[in-house]
């Protein structure tokens, strides 16, 4: 249920963990906790009575860990606590309790200096607007995370030129932030972002502000960027196709709180409650569910002799592969080891589960 | 649905029991003097005790200001020795380049003609000795700006601090602090160079609070984010980001450092151009007084340029980008020709200063002299024309009331019985004809204005216009806004300063009145107009970058002293807002709703009144607001020319070093702005509100 961390075991270190975080606003927030670390017994009646005594929770009791190397998605509606989230884990808002474990250290009882120097070196950040700094061109605004190190002129600006080139800005680098499209701006914020060359990357509804068509084109670049850099990512968006497109899990927040953490296959095949549920009502199927959701152990010794798919595929990917024949595909995984097969009988079968489930929510709603 | 026709109700038993209290004030202020004549046995002497704390203040602390005064004379003697050892072609390459780099060529021509200008009027020291007087004072007062701006950004206690201090100068008229600084400080020009301090020292506050605030978080976090310390986040980022605003800012100060410099020759005159404008004026001389009276409006107009063009962000970024030779050309030029001049000024004395026989300045002025003159002689008809018919028909009778402002010598009937009978049976039917057909405001003007017309604003009442005053406020804000309101008029009341105050609001409310009317309908037509639009914008600014002080002189010369003068004075720069906010509200009406408008069928005229009106009028009110300001700060430097009421209790208090009085009435105008300022701006916020912008 709400405290399911979902999916396959993943066998990647855990990078960031996030354990019982609270963020209270308030004229004294600090009385509804007598320990730090924000465990509380009924974390659902203790924010109802946090709330009755006129404070605001931003976040409740929210915990999840993130891997090495994995797209951890937070998503939510406006005023869900979502970018109160991710501006808790790096404190550029103090949570009123709970940890925050970077590597295995606790990010919360960092001093000021040794914060900065996790920010200078760990951490990198995408936001919303853009946050770029009028006053300096592209170059400076990249190379700035350098600059305020101390590293020189010269090192700080080649460094950035790499970055320029690598998010596709290249020429660009003597304009200033107004004379760039959106687009063009957040590229920026991504080039400046990834120039310290951080592990932790946090990014918070970076295409919100974008054109539908320039989304999509930011979206596949991300992609891209992610598949050379492998960095440990954190993002929050409001937009759940966005998610399910990206994310390799997906944290749904409502109120504060967190309703459901899953790959984009369970939480479409299974959605914790009706508030999920609703927003899994249109997403087309065969989209989100992957060739590992469908497939079956081998029986037998022969692996079969159908054509062979990844399990990280997507039906809509492998329907094809099932026109004029009936014999199953055979998954293998990057090294080429079959691991298992998929039937047309067994995507069928997941589809119109998946269906019924969503015409059930769909009369709930 | 139950709560508004009762909300309604209570409004009309509120205006109806005013007019009930009225009535029994009017009809009893014959027995009850004390309803016309506040009684002076209740008069506090709050201006004897100031003096009382001042004279101590004074006596005790005199040395410290009088240390900080000798200290302040280093730098501007410094400055003018300067200036003054400079032979004048060096001078004026140096700031022809300067105005070259802020605004190119159009400003580097303005510029060298209007320093020849002053070479060839013979006003050359004294444009001099003024520059070294803002040069000092200017970067003080951005100095002392900028820091209590960063303070109260960061500390809130000092925010709760710095906030009322601001509104309070920004209300508050110079003169009135004058007295203070004279008594501190001693006379002389260092007197003017800290009053100036003093003065432009808000603008740059408020525009570094409010440029820091401005900083989006996002921007913030982001340098947080890019691992800044604090001091970087905050010098790094946040400064930078805020620096147009306080560009502004740095702006506004040039400009209200330069204003109150002229204003200071009234005490420190030392042969700046400002005292120059101030002793023709006094001597009549208004030929000599215009030529020097422009020699300060192109002093502003430069500095207003030339700040704004070196403080454009844009055209910084682009000059930035340009190669090395474009970048310094004008330097190099500027540079060789300051040697060449210093050069040969050794052989040269013309060089060093300008000889006399080459200034035309006494055939000029008295040629100006003699031809104003001539006009104000062959037109005094037409011009005693305009003065009298204003004078009678609108200032009389606003003053004292149509019953004794009315005699037949001007009006060609005298108020009798039956007149003054139609004139009520006209104004209850026209009343009960606008209740009648639910025009409640209008109803309300016509019931207010009917009595205050009658029997003048001095025949009225104190208890009646305070009433009136407070219902107002009220209505508009609730009862904090109405508490001030009254509070505030029970302050001049009690300091005996009412009469006082009711000259001033009835000059000022004449003012505001027809600056509405001319200013309104100038600005519906640049509204309607891209050209009027384009030649209204010109005239504006120069209206807004002329010193008050100057805009006297022209007033002066064709209708003499007195208040029809002063009324024209205001009028000339508090028309300004009128014009620019009715433009700006009509012109921001959402494009859809006036689409929607069109497409209904609504003609021009309609679109104009059932439209854009109510939906500009929250932007409108705001110009109201700022016409209220300007006139009141205007009508202070009206005082000089004879005007009575606050301002001129001010003056006068300067006049004789009575810092109490000074305080006081400068107080009472402080007062009279907030509470209009707080009346207007709460029904603002809450039109704007209810209609959803």
């Amino acid at each position: 249920m709400s405290d399911s961390t979902g999916g396959a075991p993943d066998s990647r270190p855990v990078k960031l963990s996030c354990r019982n975080i609270w963020k209270v606003y308030g004229n004294d927030p600090a009385q509804f906790f007598d320990k730090g670390d924000g465990k509380v017994g009924d974390p659902d009646a203790h924010t109802a009575r946090i709330r009755d005594e006129g404070h605001i929770v931003a976040a409740g009791d929210v915990s999840f860990d993130v891997h090495a190397g994995e797209i951890f998605i937070i998503m939510g509606l406006s005023g869900s606590g979502k970018s109160t989230m991710v501006r808790c884990l790096s404190r550029l808002v103090e949570p009123t309790a709970g940890e925050v474990l970077l590597d295995g250290e606790n990010l919360l009882t960092a001093s000021e200096k040794e914060l900065i120097e996790i920010r200078r070196h760990k951490m990198g950040m995408v936001f919303q607007n853009f946050g770029l700094l009028p006053h300096q061109t592209v170059l400076q605004n990249v190379a700035f995370p350098l600059k305020v190190q101390g590293v020189g002129l010269a090192e700080r600006e080649a460094k950035a030129r790499e970055m320029i080139s690598l998010v596709g800005l290249d020429g660009r680098e003597n304009a200033f932030p107004r004379q760039l499209s959106g687009g063009q701006q957040q590229r920026v914020g991504i080039a400046r972002s990834l120039c310290v060359d951080p592990e932790m990357w946090f990014l918070d509804e970076p295409f919100s502000a974008l054109d539908p068509l320039i989304r999509r084109q930011m979206q596949d670049e991300f992609v891209r960027l992610q598949t050379m850099l492998h960095k440990t990512i954190v993002f929050i968006t409001h937009d759940f196709l966005e998610a399910l497109k990206l994310g390799d899990r997906i944290c749904i927040m409502k109120d504060g709180r967190v309703v459901q953490i899953g790959t984009p296959s369970e939480l479409v095949l299974n959605p914790a409650d009706d508030y999920v549920a609703e927003f899994t009502e249109d997403v087309p199927l065969v989209r989100v569910i992957r060739v590992r959701d469908v497939m079956e152990p081998i029986t037998g010794d022969a692996p079969g002799d159908g054509s062979s798919v990844s399990p990280d595929m997507c039906l809509e990917e492998i329907l094809p592969a099932f026109a004029g024949t009936d014999r199953p595909l055979v998954v293998r995984d990057g090294d080429g080891k079959a691991v298992g097969r998929v039937t047309p009988a067994g995507v069928v079968k997941s589809l119109a589960a998946g269906e019924k489930r969503q015409g059930a929510a769909q009369g709930a709603a | 649905m139950n709560g508004l026709p009762s909300k309604l109700d209570r409004t009309a038993v509120m205006w109806i029991g005013l007019a009930v209290f009225a009535a029994f004030c009017f009809a009893l202020r014959g027995e009850l003097r004390w309803l016309s004549d506040y009684p002076g046995t209740l008069v506090i002497p709050l201006a004897a005790w100031l003096n009382v704390v001042m004279t101590w203040f004074v006596s005790t602390f005199q040395f410290i200001f009088r240390g900080i005064s000798a200290v302040m004379d280093v730098p501007m003697a410094a400055i003018q020795a300067a200036l003054h050892w400079l032979p004048w072609p060096a001078t004026m390459a140096v700031f022809t380049a300067l105005a070259f780099r802020a605004g190119g060529w159009k400003l580097a021509l303005f510029t060298f003609l209007s320093m020849t200008y002053m070479l060839v009027t013979g006003y050359w020291f004294e444009s001099m000795n003024t520059l070294a007087l803002v040069g000092v004072s200017v970067p003080l007062s951005i100095a002392i700006g900028f820091g209590l701006g960063v303070l109260s950004f960061r500390s809130d206690t000092a925010r709760k601090i710095v906030d009322p201090m601001l509104d309070l100068m920004q209300t508050v008229p110079a003169f009135a602090y004058l007295i203070p600084i004279l008594l501190l400080f001693g006379f002389g020009p260092v007197v003017g160079l800290i009053a100036s301090a003093i003065y432009a020292a808000p603008p740059m506050v408020r525009n570094t609070i409010l440029g820091l605030e401005r900083v989006p978080p996002e921007i913030r976090e982001s340098g947080q984010m890019s691992g800044c310390t604090n001091r970087q986040t905050f010098w790094l980022v946040q400064l930078p980001t805020a620096m147009p605003q306080i560009m502004v800012g740095v702006n506004q100060s040039i400009m209200a450092a330069l204003s109150m410099v002229i204003i200071a020759a009234i005490i420190g005159g030392f042969g700046d151009i400002g005292w120059e404008v101030l002793s023709t004026m006094r001597k009549a001389q208004f030929g000599q007084s215009l030529l020097a009276g422009i020699v300060i409006a192109i002093l502003a107009m430069i500095m207003d340029r030339v700040s704004r063009g070196l403080t454009d962000l844009e055209r910084n970024l682009a000059y930035s980008q340009l190669p090395p030779k474009q970048r310094h050309g004008h330097w190099i030029v500027a540079g060789i020709v300051a040697v060449a001049a210093i050069l040969l000024a050794q052989v040269f004395p013309e060089l060093k200063v300008f000889p006399d026989e080459w200034i035309f300045h006494h055939a000029v002025s008295l040629w100006l002299n003699a031809g104003i003159d001539e006009i104000v002689r062959n037109y005094s008809a037409v011009l005693d024309g305009i003065k009298n018919s204003a004078n009678f028909f609108v200032l009389l009778p606003l003053r004292i009331g149509l019953i004794k402002a009315v005699y037949p010598k001007f009006w060609g009937f005298a108020m009798t019985p039956e007149i003054a009978a139609l004139y009520w049976g006209a104004a209850i039917l026209l009343l009960g004809y606008c209740v009648w057909k639910g025009k409640k405001s209008l109803a309300i003007v016509i019931g207010i204005a009917t009595p205050i017309l009658f029997w003048g604003l001095n025949g009225t009442p104190w208890p009646v216009f305070i009433a009136l005053v407070g219902l107002t406020a009220y209505l508009a804000g609730g009862w904090k806004v109405c508490a001030f309101a009254v509070a505030s008029l029970v302050f001049m009341l009690v300091n005996d300063l009412w009469e006082e105050t009711m000259r001033s609001v009835y000059l000022c409310g004449a003012a505001v009145f027809l600056c509405f009317v001319i200013g309104g309908s100038l600005g519906v037509w640049a509204a309607h107009s891209d050209r009027v639009s384009a030649i209204l914008r010109p005239v504006n600014d120069t209206l807004q970058t002329m010193p008050q002080f100057v805009i006297l002189i022209p007033v002066l010369m064709f209708f003499a002293v007195g208040e029809f003068s002063a009324l024209l004075a205001v009028i000339l720069y508090a028309v300004v807002p009128p014009i620019r906010y009715v433009e700006h509200g009509l012109r921001n009406v959402p494009a859809h709703v006036v689409e929607a408008a069109k497409q209904i069928g609504c003609t021009p005229r309609q679109i104009l009144f059932e439209v854009k009106l109510p939906l500009a009028l929250p932007v409108i009110m705001l110009g109201l607001n700022q016409t209220i300001m300007y006139g009141l700060a205007m009508l202070v430097i009206a005082a000089l020319v004879g005007t009575k009421g606050l301002g001129q209790a001010v003056y006068l208090a300067l006049g004789k070093a009575d810092t109490g009085m000074g305080l006081v009435a400068g107080l009472s105008i402080a007062l009279v702005a907030m509470t209009a300022d707080r009346t207007i701006q709460a029904w603002s916020n809450r039109k704007r509100k209810a209609l959803g912008l």
